[in-house]
C-alpha cells in the first residue's frame, strides 16, 4: 500500500528520534567510559534491569504509566501551540486533589470513590495548566515561564500539606517525620491487575488516554481546531476558530492528564499514601519532565508515544539498577534525557531538509503545508503570530 | 514581628539580600543580552549547576576562589558556545532545547559530585573587602561597604551592560537583530555572529553566576541552583529587557528572599510555614510576567530562529 518514497518521508519524520538516539548512546558510551567503565556491560546491565525478569518488566510497567500520560498531554499541548513544562506541578495538584476528595468523602462506596479521585485528579492538574494557559491567551505571558513558577509553587504547597496539615499522625510523633498522609481510604484503593498486587489499572488507564487522545486530535473537530491553533494562530483567526479558547483547552486537557498521573501515582502505589522526600522531584521522579522527553521521541503523536514512554520507563529502572551494579548514580539518565532533547530538536533543520528534498522530486505528492508543531509552539505569546506566516513543512507524526 | 525591626536585623537583611541578588544579577544580565539579540535561553539553570559544580570542584582542590570563579565562567562560555550552535545554526525550538541544557546540567552536576565528592563537604569561600573609611560608617557600612569583590564586580556590570548595549556598534547591532534580523542581514551584517556572541556572553555570565552561588556558600548539592536560574530569565522579562531593570528585579529577589530567610530564623514565620514562605518568588514572578506583558513588548524577533531567505 505505501510506496518507497512514503516508507522513505516516514522515515524523514522518525529523523530527529533515530539522530537523538544515535547521540545519545554514543555520547552515553563516552561518559561511561570516562569513568573507566566498560558500555557494553554497563548497557547490558541496563537491558537486564529493565526487562530482566518479572520484577523488573512489572517496574518497568509502572515507571511507564506517570511518563506516558504525561507525555500524551505533552502532545495535546505542544500540538495547540503551547509549550507545557509545567507536568511536574500539574502532576503534584492532580495528588494533592485527589488526596483532598478521599479526604473529605473517605466513606463513599469503592467504585465511585476511585471514579471521584480519579476525576479530582483530572481536575486539579487542569485548572493548574489552564492558569497558565488562560495567562498566555489573556495576557501573552510566556507560558513556559508561568508553568515552572506553577511548578515551584504547586512543589511547595504540596511540602507544606505533607509536612503539615496532612502529616499521617504516625509520622508526626515519630523522629524521622516523613513527609506523607495517612493510609488512605481503601476505598479509593485503585483496582489491582497482576504482578502479584503491584500492576494496578493506571497501565490500562494511561494505554486507553494515549489512544483516546491520538482519536481527538486527528478525529474530531475539536482536534483539529486545536491542531489549526498550534500550527498558524492567524489562519485559524481568519477562520473563525477562537485561538484564546484552544489554547486554554490544550493547556487544560495536558494539565489533565498529568493530574490523573498524580492521582494514580497516590492511589495505585503500594502504600495508598500521597509521599515525597522533600526534593523536587520527591513525588513525581520527575515524570512532567521525561514526559517531555517521551513525547518529543515519540514525534508528539500519542500512539508512539506509547512505545517511547516505555523506553524511557525502561531506561529509567535500567538507570536504578546500575546505580546498584556499577554505583553510576542514576543522574547519568537525567543527563542523558536532556542530551536526547537537545537532540531531536536540533535535528529539525535536518528533517525538513530530508523532507523538502523528498517532496521536490519529480511525481512527488503534495502534502499539506502546516508548520512544525515545534516551531509553532515556539512563539512565546499569541501576539507573536501577526509576524508568523505558517512555515510550509508538513507535521511531524500525523498520519 | 519587632523583633524584625531592629536596626542590627534590618543592617544585616539588606546585606544578605544584596548578596544573594547576585547570582540573579549575572545570570539575568547575560541572558538579557541574549534575548536582546532575539534568542531566548531557556538553558540558564541547567548552565548555572554546572558552573556552580566547576566552581565548588575547583575550589575543593585548588583552594583557590578565584580559579574557582574562573573555572566556571570558562564552563558557562562552553555551554554558550553549545547553546548558540543548536539556536542559531541548528534553527533548534529555543523553549524545548532550554530544557534539554537544564536536564543535561541537573543530571551531570551531580553525576560528577557523587563520582568525585560524594560526601557534603564545605569550601572556602569569598572574602569580603573593607574599604578604608566606607566600611566603618555606621549601618551603610555594613550593608553596602562590607561586601566582597565579585558583588562589586556584578554591580560595575550594570553601567557596563548599559553602554555596550546602548552606545557601541555591537550593542546596535544586537539590538537591531533582536528586532529585525532581516535588517541586518541586508546591510551585510552576519546575524548568526551577532547572535553567537550575545548568546556565548549570557552562557559565560550563567557559569559565573553558578560559580558564585556555591562558592559563596561554600558548598554543592544535588539540584543546587533549585529554580534560580528559571528566575533569572523571568527576570530579564521582569525588566523589560533593560540593565536598569534586570537591577531593581534582582535586587528585589534577593531582598525578599533575606526576609524569608532572617523571618524564619527568628521564628517569626513558623516553621510549618516556611515551605509556604518559599513559593513567595515564584508567585512574584507570575504577576510580574502579567504585569510586564501588558506594559512592555519583548525583542520582536525573540525566539524566532533567523535563515537567509526563509
Amino acid at each position: 500500500m505505501r510506496s518507497g518514497r512514503g516508507v522513505a518521508r516516514q522515515l524523514a519524520t522518525g529523523l530527529p528520534t533515530i539522530v537523538a538516539a544515535v547521540g545519545g548512546v554514543v555520547v552515553g558510551s563516552l561518559m561511561l567510559r570516562a569513568f573507566g567503565i566498560d558500555p557494553a556491560s554497563a548497557y547490558r546491565s541496563m537491558f537486564d534491569g529493565a526487562f530482566g525478569d518479572t520484577d523488573a518488566l512489572i517496574d518497568t510497567t509502572l515507571k511507564t504509566v506517570p511518563l506516558l500520560l504525561i507525555g500524551t498531554g505533552i502532545c495535546i499541548a505542544f500540538r495547540s501551540g503551547a509549550i507545557n513544562i509545567g507536568g511536574e506541578g500539574q502532576m503534584i495538584l492532580g495528588g494533592l486533589s485527589g488526596v483532598a476528595v478521599a479526604l473529605l468523602l473517605p466513606s463513599t462506596p469503592r467504585p465511585l470513590l476511585v471514579v471521584l479521585v480519579l476525576l479530582g485528579g483530572a481536575l486539579g492538574g487542569g485548572a493548574w495548566g489552564a492558569i497558565a494557559g488562560a495567562l498566555k491567551a489573556r495576557y501573552s505571558v510566556n507560558e513556559i515561564l508561568s508553568t515552572i513558577m506553577l511548578n515551584i509553587v504547586a512543589l511547595q504547597v504540596m511540602n507544606y500539606l505533607l509536612r503539615g496539615p496532612w502529616l499521617d499522625a504516625a509520622q508526626a510523633n515519630g523522629l524521622s517525620r516523613v513527609p506523607q498522609t495517612e493510609r488512605l481510604s481503601p476505598n479509593a484503593d485503585l483496582p489491582v491487575l497482576f504482578g502479584g498486587g503491584r500492576v494496578d489499572a493506571g497501565v490500562i488507564i494511561a494505554v486507553a488516554m494515549a489512544i483516546v487522545a491520538y482519536l481527538l486530535l486527528w478525529r474530531t473537530n475539536l482536534g483539529f481546531r486545536l491542531r489549526a491553533v498550534g500550527s498558524s494562530p492567524r489562519a485559524a483567526r481568519t477562520a473563525g476558530i477562537r485561538v484564546e479558547r484552544g489554547i486554554v483547552v490544550g493547556m487544560f486537557l495536558s494539565g489533565a492528564l498529568a493530574g490523573l498521573a498524580g492521582a494514580i501515582a497516590v492511589f495505585g502505589s503500594a502504600s495508598h499514601r500521597m509521599l515525597t522526600d522533600g526534593s523536587a522531584a520527591g513525588f513525581t521522579g520527575a515524570a512532567g519532565y521525561n514526559g517531555i522527553v517521551a513525547a518529543l521521541f515519540g514525534a508528539l503523536n500519542p500512539l508512539w508515544t506509547i512505545v517511547s514512554s516505555t523506553l524511557f520507563g525502561a531506561l529509567l529502572v535500567g538507570a536504578n539498577k546500575l546505580q546498584r551494579t556499577l554505583q553510576v548514580s542514576s543522574s547519568l539518565v537525567v543527563a542523558l534525557n536532556g542530551l536526547l532533547v537537545v537532540f531531536v530538536v536540533s535535528s529539525e533543520r535536518l528533517r525538513r531538509w530530508t523532507r523538502r528534498r523528498l517532496d521536490d522530486r519529480p511525481g512527488a505528492g503534495s502534502t499539506v503545508p502546516a508548520s512544525s508543531p515545534h516551531g509553532a509552539a515556539a512563539r512565546g505569546a499569541v501576539g507573536a503570530e501577526r509576524t508568523q506566516p505558517a512555515r510550509p513543512v508538513p507535521s511531524v507524526g500525523a498520519p | 514581628m519587632s523583633e524584625f525591626f531592629t536596626s542590627a536585623v534590618i543592617v544585616a537583611t539588606v546585606a544578605s539580600g544584596i548578596r544573594l541578588a547576585v547570582p540573579f544579577l549575572l545570570a539575568s544580565l547575560g541572558e538579557m543580552v541574549g534575548q536582546r539579540s532575539g534568542v531566548l535561553n531557556l538553558g540558564v539553570e541547567g548552565v548555572m549547576l554546572l558552573g556552580a559544580f566547576a566552581g565548588y570542584f575547583t575550589v575543593l582542590q585548588t583552594g583557590n576562589v578565584w580559579l574557582g570563579l574562573a573555572v566556571g565562567v570558562a564552563l558557562g562560555t562552553v555551554m554558550g558556545v553549545l547553546t548558540a550552535v543548536m539556536s542559531v545554526t541548528f534553527l533548534a525550538d529555543q523553549g524545548i532545547s532550554g530544557i534539554g541544557v537544564y536536564l543535561f546540567g541537573l543530571g551531570l552536576s551531580d553525576l560528577l559530585y557523587q563520582r568525585w565528592v560524594g560526601t557534603p563537604t564545605t569550601i572556602r569561600s569569598f572574602s569580603p573587602i573593607h574599604v578604608p573609611g566606607l566600611s566603618d560608617l555606621p549601618y551603610v557600612g555594613e550593608a553596602l561597604f562590607s561586601h566582597n569583590p565579585v558583588v562589586y564586580a556584578a554591580l560595575l556590570l550594570v553601567p557596563g551592560a548599559l553602554y555596550a548595549l546602548n552606545h557601541t556598534t555591537w550593542g546596535a547591532n544586537v539590538r537591531a537583530t533582536g528586532e529585525h534580523p532581516e535588517a541586518v542581514d541586508s546591510l551585510g551584517v552576519s546575524v548568526a555572529a551577532v547572535r553567537y556572541s550575545a548568546v556565548i556572553i549570557g552562557g559565560a555570565m550563567a557559569g559565573a553566576a553558578g560559580a558564585y552561588l556555591a562558592i559563596d556558600l561554600g558548598i554543592f548539592q544535588q539540584n543546587f541552583t533549585n529554580g534560580q536560574g528559571f528566575i533569572a530569565v523571568a527576570l530579564v522579562y521582569f525588566g523589560a529587557w533593560r540593565p536598569i531593570g534586570v537591577l531593581l528585579g534582582s535586587l528585589l529577589y534577593g531582598m525578599v528572599a533575606a526576609t524569608v530567610i532572617q523571618l524564619n530564623t527568628l521564628g517569626i514565620i513558623p516553621s510549618s510555614a516556611s515551605d509556604l514562605a518559599a513559593m513567595t518568588p515564584a508567585l512574584i514572578t507570575v504577576l510580574a510576567l502579567v504585569f510586564v506583558a501588558r506594559r512592555f513588548s519583548e525583542p520582536t524577533a525573540l525566539t524566532r530562529p533567523f535563515q537567509r531567505g526563509a
